[in-house]
């Protein structure tokens, strides 16, 4: 955490970037992100395993690319972030400065964006452990069972669309569901309409989510809408074995296709 | 259930299995009047949203068919189409809603009589497993829902 600090500080002082996204505690002692654009507030700066927000969903808004130059303390999912959006076009590698994270808490030092490929490609891709057991309970259910859940699970949702918001993948200026000529998703919230929504966002992700898991921490109902993303990826591993965000070159899983690509249900 | 009549949208591509169901009929093949063919460009251009409003406006079954992998008239649109079907079933799996109500296929401008097959079968499939009840009480539900929230 002091190794944080000091990188931090030091780069804002001898001015390589303009601002550094991070955690900091507020006053409730909350983890929330920060923004810190003067050296000497860098002390603010801190990490511990309660930080799980993805930051790189900051990199893609106005408001904090105004600033200049951004560093971003990242853990292994805001890292394949980053690399989803310099592969997506979204992002500039040269527009950033990466404070690595590594999985028990230390600094890494990512010099540029090959080391953080190195780094990606050594570690665990998979979801993480404590998703799998829910994802791999939902599967042995029958299919009335699965579409009750569902049923249930999103009458919940009030539109507010706080999982879109937080996704760092989700970064159209104007959404599918934003478009009334033809309105595809109803304004209104109602079980059919959810899970049309839901559906539509999973497919979107469908080969890009990294499996962080974020939307599901935004729901403020506790729709766990980030199974939905998370079964896709592991099916995306099934079929193309590839995870999303592993190559600053690589193009997502529904953009492109092998021409041997197989699957069994198409007569 | 006798008289129920199964309601089946097909989504279909310009380019072959619509001149397909056209060689289906000049050739005076016989196929179930079930069917409600709708064309598109090409499969690359079959969002899976109109599949799922397909479901919401009463249909009980879906055909998705176009030209046979290396026959697409825009050479890759059917591989793309592919991948997000494979991408759709596994989310649609996942769910619970019902993928024995959706039949993909590929048939080229000279299958009429393997598009009259694709039909047949997926109508009589459509016929034993009954109206898709449990979608459209969610439809129903939630128009309720509507209602009574105002």
């Amino acid at each position: 955490m002091d190794n944080l600090v000091k990188r931090a500080k030091e780069l804002l002082e001898n001015k390589t970037v303009q601002v550094v996204i991070g955690y900091e505690a507020g006053p409730t002692g909350v983890i929330r992100p920060a923004f810190i654009t003067d050296p000497e507030k860098a002390g603010k700066l801190i990490y511990n395993d309660k930080c799980d927000q993805n930051l790189a969903v900051y990199l893609t808004k106005k408001e904090v690319k105004n600033f200049g130059k951004m560093a971003i303390v990242a853990t292994l999912p805001v890292m394949r972030s980053i690399m989803m959006l310099i592969s997506e076009q979204q992002l500039f590698a040269e527009s950033i400065v990466v404070l690595g994270i590594s999985a028990d808490g230390n600094l890494l030092d990512i010099a540029d964006i090959n080391i953080m490929q190195g780094y990606i490609e050594k570690s665990d891709l998979s979801n993480p452990e404590k998703y799998k057991a829910l994802l791999a309970e939902l599967n042995k259910l029958n299919p009335e069972e699965k579409f009750a859940y569902w049923q249930k699970e999103l009458s919940k949702c009030i539109k507010c669309y706080a999982c879109r918001q937080a996704c760092p993948m989700c970064y159209c200026t104007r959404c599918t569901v934003e478009v009334n000529q033809p309105q595809w998703i109803p304004v209104q919230a109602n079980t059919h309409g959810n899970m049309e929504w839901h559906i539509l966002r999973a497919m979107h992700l469908a080969g890009r989510c990294i499996s962080c898991g974020e939307c599901g921490r935004a729901c403020p109902v506790g729709i766990p809408c980030h199974l939905l993303t998370m079964q896709l990826t592991d099916q995306v591993y099934t079929y193309f074995k590839v995870y999303a965000g592993t190559s600053d070159k690589m193009n997502s899983v529904l953009s492109t296709f092998e021409p041997n690509d197989k699957e069994s249900f198409i007569i | 259930m006798s008289d129920f009549e199964p309601k089946v949208v097909a989504f279909v591509c310009n380019w072959c299995t619509y001149a397909g169901a056209d060689l289906t009929g000049t050739s005076r093949i016989k196929y179930a009047s079930n069917v409600k063919i709708i064309r598109f460009p090409c499969t690359g251009r079959i969002d899976f949203m109109l599949l799922l409003k397909a479901f919401a406006n009463g249909a009980d079954g879906i055909i998705v068919s176009g030209c046979h992998p290396n026959d697409c008239h825009y050479t890759s649109g059917n591989f793309h189409a592919k991948r997000r079907w494979i991408m759709f079933k596994e989310l649609m799996d996942f769910m619970g809603i019902d993928m024995n109500r959706i039949t993909f296929s590929w048939v080229s401008a000279a299958e009429g009589a393997k598009w009259a097959d694709v039909v047949n079968a997926t109508v009589t499939r459509i016929r034993e497993l009954g109206p898709y009840v449990s979608y459209k009480e969610m439809v129903d539900k939630s128009v309720e829902e509507e209602v009574k929230n105002g």
